[in-house]
């Protein structure tokens, strides 16, 4: 089977980042690897950059993962897990600019395809181009 | 359900299918289609019967922002080397109400 672009969904809610990774898996398919995070460690709102950087382990594929955020936090701690990875990882991770449900689901869709990393983001930030 | 090639030479495959979705093109049935015209190298144009325009086959935010209705007529173009197996896949996929798994 050919490498897909993995997708990591990183909200302040589990369950809107489990929800999503559930879309996600029935609409496109198991061929791409979707993980995802949500809530502070003791079960509130919030993201936790160790808990960002487990997920891009279980999504990651040699083509690199897009990560879809939602609010604030979400992104600044997904862009802090980035930096924390190994040197050679760090440039195959993007967080998209993208509505984290519609971004993830067609994300995906772009990834199922063969996709490039840098294709898979510019899909999923389409719909906050205009 | 219509299949032609519009040209002699075999440069522009047309075909024609009723959409019989109860919800129309919404998006479980845009992502699966969507996923299917990534396989073809073809170039690969769709529309809702009498639209103005044609849509990027290979893009899942457009073909989910057609907004085709039940009962519409779905429209695709194909140029390529695959073309004429492209629409081929995609009308299937269409009159068979977009199964799950399979393609």
């Amino acid at each position: 089977m050919n490498d897909t672009v993995g997708i990591v969904i990183v909200s302040h809610s589990r369950d809107i980042a489990k929800g999503t990774a559930d879309m996600v898996r029935q609409m496109v398919g198991s061929e791409v690897k979707v993980a995802f995070c949500g809530g502070d460690p003791d079960g509130g709102l919030g993201t936790n950059v160790p808990l960002i950087i487990e997920a891009i382990d279980k999504a990651w594929s040699p083509k690199g993962v897009a990560i879809l955020v939602d609010l604030g936090g979400a992104e600044t701690n997904s862009e802090m897990a980035v930096e924390m990875l190994q040197p050679e990882r760090r440039n195959l991770v993007v967080v998209c600019n993208a509505p984290i449900v519609e971004g993830a689901v067609m994300a995906a869709t772009e990834a199922a395809g063969g996709s490039s990393l840098e294709q898979v983001r510019a899909v999923a930030e389409e719909l906050s181009a205009d | 359900m219509t299949l032609e090639t519009r040209k002699p030479n075999g440069e522009i495959v047309t075909g024609s299918v009723r959409l019989i979705h109860s919800a129309g093109m919404h998006a479980r049935p845009a992502v699966k289609l969507t996923k299917l015209a990534k396989k073809f190298q073809a170039q690969i144009s769709i529309r809702a019967a009498d639209a103005n325009e044609w849509i990027n086959a290979k893009s899942v935010s457009k073909i989910m922002a057609l907004r085709a209705a039940r009962d519409s007529i779905i429209e695709i173009e194909a140029s390529g080397e695959d073309a004429a197996a492209a629409v081929a896949a995609l009308i299937d996929l269409i009159a068979a109400d977009f199964p799950d798994g399979g393609q």
